[in-house]
């Protein structure tokens, strides 16, 4: 498509919207009010770099206290409660809001709709955000701190013992989950509803794809970990005992519920990374994804598995032996799907016509170092080894091995690569490999070592640690600043993007496919009004 | 083209969203059904045995008496017996031991666990103190009694089976309940 | 915000980021690069042991060929070498093999995986039964047989954590009183704890168990070799669950029952002190020993606690009033708070000691004496 058939689908609407067709409101209060589905795309993008800087600072307060062994910088209370506002801050703040953000600038362009299902649904969904991330940071400057109890928040720690905040840290995650359910419903009816004729689901572009799957989990799962903050609320304001062992009740249960949710949230956090790098391999390989419809199958085989699989985070606290061995099974089988979609992306570079731009460079990092998370995770599944590694810096190292270079390195490929779709024009290649390198670089001399300090038996959330950890531990640390300094690039290198003049072409990729292709750079403020022809 | 009805799939979604909300609260007592099918964490009924075994047999166990206090719980609390041997099948008697060292009435409720799980399904209480609430005065103490017995099904293995008990200072919660009884 | 953040510990912190920056080490007394998993002592620790190399290896062989493949694709593949994009994107066969292939590895390594699991979970009678249990935040281990009963806290002075003082080798790794077990014998763990959940985790052991209030678990572990082993607790149970270490000496069947007659003796010598008359001073000292020990962590050395998390003890009304209120709290602990009842932690005149050193440590002296007898009376 052409500007000149978006010029005749305007005009045949002009008379129905007219005011709305002009482009966007002026002033403030166009972010205030938008229902559009790419300002309101824009702002969760711009929310979740601010909390990615924000839980990054924390990240580089922790590295900072553990550089060498002794407290240095921190209180342990104080330490306690970084950690855990770091992890909640990077997986409901900066992760989630992204991925939702990239969903809303690019499933309605990429299946061919006008905007979302339901836009005013969206608006909202995106304005409870700050507020429930103000309520979650405001936590930290009240009396006894904010939550200290880890991102996991186990009872009776984050119940009988927790700090007076836990309340406004309870109200924030239901303010959160509201906001991914509402988001999640709007991804789900979009795909399923505003389809034009002939875009089939296997039509449907893999991160359409990929996001419809997260969308069914999170409504799934967020329900339940709701449930569970109302039943910590109710223990702690109401005399119920859901998780007291005086009353009847067991901490236990918590830990079940939570990873009851907290699992298939991991995967919350990785499927739609597979479908932005199931994008762009194809586009850099000038060649087409290898085994599309797999893709799609082992998807949704990961999706359902991560419902059987939770009690692998809890191999230690006292599972008779079928249990165990049964979570044990399940968590293996998981390796066949992900290994799937592995093989898959090295099928489609296989016999390509590779380039190597930005977005590339990230989605092969991905590959990469996803796969080494895949494998530290396919040890952590093994349950009498698992014994060893629970609960060590070992853990630490393989999440974040999926969720850095996994999820937040998918972030950054999706951003380069549409960024010239959105803005129109095209970011600096140099400064973008220069990113590249420096975050590769910074983020292996980061978790890398941290594989070592948990096999010799470092503990997780210690602010301090015993002397045969320090070598590791300072060469992570400084790994973690060169890591987060080298995002200033980034976040100059998209200012940039947005300001300067340096016309993107309509295709901007030479090997990319597909209908977001197909508008104009930048996209107009309202795309396909009518409906394109799919064949 | 006609857009499709949002409003169908969208409560079709909101109801799930609303199942999904309830079926957190429905892990509660399926947990519960859960352990006792697995007996996972030795996690035992706070009710007394419905049946008792007629089934005896000569195969003897040991078992092991813990007593644990909880955070803040001041009473002095130990078993009579630190363990005992019994037959499978056959009912014995024991006790625990114990007295409020404060100078407050003190109501306190003790959780028993045992340990290896497996066994918690097999070791039926036929009266236990855990039943119910205790109050001592200050200054009081008392034995409270716990009757028992193993179910002979018990697989081999088992040799040992620990029962242990966590007092719990309840003081707070039971005011409530004392003055609405008197 | 409770930031400590003195100039003189940056100063030595920047001049160890310049040095490690430059040369990528930190100074040569850590120096100890341990990669892998320790092998341990006992047959579990060694299965697993061998497990984990198994996985591992055949991750690092999956990885070089996927790997592999890929960096031969980016190399010969790419469009500046005048590649051009071929067009298969299905192929059945592909990818009923690489799917077929991965589930036959993971049988692979599932069948030894589960062989050791249930080793790990024989119930065959022990010899030695202790119950551990998880306090905030130290261990205390009480064995059932014998009934010796200690609490083991951490030993590493506060000056060596904040840095006034060199760190020495067992630095966080060091107790007052290790647990010992004899060699070569089954001892059975019983799993339990006072507050929140806990977990006892001895790598050389692979014994790792959480503690959960209310609930018991159990581990066993049979030692091979004797000597002194190292762990730490492995479940955040709050502020200084870093600062909670195991250590487990392991002696012959000899020693060790020498060992337990000796701590009956001091036991019962412990019981016996509360009856001897105390003068001021020798409460004070042995009052600010356990003060150290048991309170400093949250009421900090200088009695001032943590402003909104933990009380001051300097200037408040408990301390300076009623002595009887004062006891009743120490012995009894604050429900719902992170005050614990010490009447079971500490022996009688270890309490008298400790209520006479907060009444008359940092310059409030009133110059009372709680009596040990007095404490033990309460006691019974």
């Amino acid at each position: 498509m052409s500007t000149g058939t978006e010029q005749l689908v305007e005009s045949e609407l002009d008379t129905q919207e007219a005011h709305a067709h002009h482009g966007p409101a002026k002033g403030i209060s166009r972010w205030f009010l938008t229902t559009n589905h790419k300002d309101i795309g824009s702002m969760y993008l711009w929310f979740s770099l601010v909390m990615f800087m924000t839980g990054g600072c924390m990240a580089l307060l922790i590295r900072a206290e553990l550089f060498q062994p002794g407290l240095q910088f921190l209180e342990p209370a104080f330490f306690n409660q970084m950690t855990t506002m770091h992890g909640l801050i990077m997986v409901f703040g900066a992760v989630m809001p992204a991925f939702v953000g990239l969903a809303n600038w690019m499933i309605p362009m990429m299946i061919g709709a006008p905007d979302m299902a339901l836009p005013r649904l969206n608006n909202w969904s995106f304005w409870i955000l700050p507020f429930a991330f103000s309520i979650m940071l405001m936590t930290l400057f009240m009396e006894g701190g904010g939550p200290n109890f880890g991102w996991t928040f186990y009872a009776p720690l984050s119940t009988t013992f927790a700090p007076p905040s836990v309340t406004y840290f309870i109200f924030a995650v239901h303010m959160m989950g509201i906001s991914s359910i509402m988001g999640a419903i709007n991804v789900i009816v979009t795909i399923l509803n505003m389809r034009p004729p002939g875009m089939i689901m296997m039509k449907l572009p893999l991160f359409v794809w990929t996001w419809l799957i997260t969308a069914f989990l999170l409504i799934l799962v967020m329900p339940v970990l709701a449930g569970v903050v109302t039943m910590m609320l109710m223990d702690i304001h109401f005399g119920t005992s859901f998780f007291n062992a005086a009353g009847g009740g067991d901490p236990v249960l918590f830990q079940h519920i939570f990873w009851f949710f907290g699992h298939p949230e991991v995967y919350i956090m990785i499927l739609p990374a597979f479908g932005i790098v199931s994008e762009i391999i194809p586009t850099f390989a000038r060649k087409k994804l290898f085994g599309y419809s797999s893709m799609v199958y082992a998807t949704s085989s990961i999706a359902f598995l991560s419902f059987i699989v939770w009690a692998h985070h809890m191999f230690t606290v006292g599972i008779p032996l079928m249990g165990e061995l049964f979570f044990m099974f399940a968590t293996m089988l998981i390796a066949v799907p992900t290994g799937v979609k592995v093989f898959n992306w090295v099928a489609t570079m296989f016999r390509g016509s590779m380039t190597f731009e930005t977005p590339m460079l990230f989605a092969i990092a991905f590959v990469v170092l996803f796969s080494i998370g895949g494998f530290s995770g396919l040890m952590l599944a093994i349950a009498p080894a698992d014994f060893q590694y629970h609960d060590t810096y070992f853990v630490v190292a393989h999440f974040h091995y999926v969720l850095v270079p996994g999820s937040i390195f998918s972030i950054m490929a999706g951003v380069y690569y549409w960024l010239p779709k959105w803005t129109g024009n095209y970011y600096d290649e140099k400064m973008g490999r220069l990113h590249f390198w420096l975050s590769f670089v910074g983020i292996n001399i980061t978790f890398f070592p941290m594989h070592f300090v948990g096999l010799a038996g470092m503990p997780r959330r210690v602010p301090d640690y015993a002397l045969q950890f320090a070598d590791f531990n300072a060469v992570s640390s400084v790994g973690a600043f060169l890591f987060g300094f080298s995002q200033l690039l980034f976040i100059y290198n998209v200012v940039c993007c947005i300001r300067k003049r340096n016309q993107a072409t309509d295709r901007v990729w030479e090997g990319a496919h597909g209908l977001e292709w197909s508008v104009p750079s930048p996209a107009p403020y309202h795309t396909f009004t009518k409906p394109p022809k799919v064949d | 083209m006609a857009p499709k009805s949002h409003k169908k799939l969208l409560t079709q979604l909101l109801l799930g969203t609303a199942a999904m909300f309830g079926f957190g609260f429905a892990l509660v007592p399926l947990y519960d059904v859960f352990c006792d099918i697995t007996g996972i964490n030795g996690k035992v009924d706070l009710t007394p045995a419905k049946y008792s075994s007629t089934e005896t047999s000569n195969r003897e166990v040991k078992i092991q008496f813990i007593a644990v206090n909880n955070e803040s719980m001041p009473w002095s609390f130990k078993p009579t017996q630190a363990s005992l041997r019994v037959k499978l099948g056959k009912t014995y008697q024991t006790a625990y031991w114990a007295k409020n060292l404060t100078a407050n009435y003190m109501v306190a409720q003790a959780v028993p666990s045992v340990a290896p799980s497996e066994a918690a399904q097999y070791l039926q209480k036929v009266d236990c103190f855990c039943f119910n609430r205790q109050p001592l005065n200050a200054g009081e103490q008392r034995e409270m009694g716990l009757a028992f017995n193993v179910l002979a099904g018990m697989p081999e293995h088992i040799k040992t089976i620990t029962l242990s008990y966590t007092l719990f200072d309840i003081t707070a919660t039971s005011a409530k309940d004392v003055a609405s009884n008197n | 915000m409770n930031l400590i953040l003195s100039a003189k510990n940056l100063s030595r912190i920047c001049s160890y980021a310049t040095v490690s920056v430059l040369f990528f080490t930190v100074p040569t007394v850590y120096a100890d690069w341990q990669l892998n998993m320790r092998e341990g002592v006992t047959e579990i620790s060694r299965a697993i042991y061998d497990l984990h190399m198994v996985i591992f290896w055949i991750c690092v062989a999956i990885a070089i060929i996927v790997f592999g493949v890929m960096l031969y694709s980016v190399i010969y593949h790419r469009k500046s070498r005048g590649a051009k994009a071929h067009n298969f994107h299905e192929n059945l066969y592909v990818e009923i093999a690489w799917t077929v292939i991965p589930m036959v590895i993971l049988i692979g390594m599932a069948v030894p995986a589960t062989g050791t699991l249930i080793k790990m979970y024989d119930a065959r009678e022990s010899d030695l039964d202790i119950q551990v249990t998880g306090y905030q935040w130290k261990w205390r281990y009480q064995y059932l047989e014998s009934g010796v009963d200690f609490f083991s806290s951490l030993t590493t002075p506060q000056e060596q954590i904040v840095g006034d003082a060199e760190k020495t080798e067992n630095y966080l790794l060091e107790v007052d009183n290790p647990m010992v077990i004899p060699v070569g014998l089954k001892v059975r763990f019983l799993i339990t704890a006072n507050d929140v959940i806990h977990s006892w985790w001895v790598p050389d052991f692979a014994v790792k168990k959480d503690a959960i209030p209310g609930f018991i678990n159990e581990s066993w572990t049979i030692v091979e070799e004797p000597g002194i082993y190292r762990g730490q607790c492995a479940e955040l149970c709050g502020k200084d669950h870093g600062f909670m270490p195991i250590v487990v000496e392991v002696k012959s069947k000899a020693d060790f029952d020498i060992w337990v007659s000796e701590q009956l003796l001091a036991q019962a010598e412990k019981a016996k002190s509360a009856e001897k008359r105390w003068n001021l001073d020798e409460l004070m000292v042995l009052g600010e020993e356990v003060y150290t020990k048991s309170c400093a962590a949250c009421h900090q050395a200088s009695g001032e606690g943590i402003p909104g998390v933990f009380p001051a003890l300097k200037g408040s009304l408990i301390v300076q009033g009623d002595p009887a209120a004062h006891i009743n709290l120490v012995l009894n602990g604050k429900p719902g708070t992170a005050m614990q009842a010490f009447i079971d932690q500490l022996s009688a005149t270890e309490l008298a000691a400790v209520i006479t050193y907060e009444r008359n440590a940092w310059g409030d002296s009133l110059g009372d004496i709680i009596s040990p007898s007095q404490i033990a009376k309460m006691k019974q």
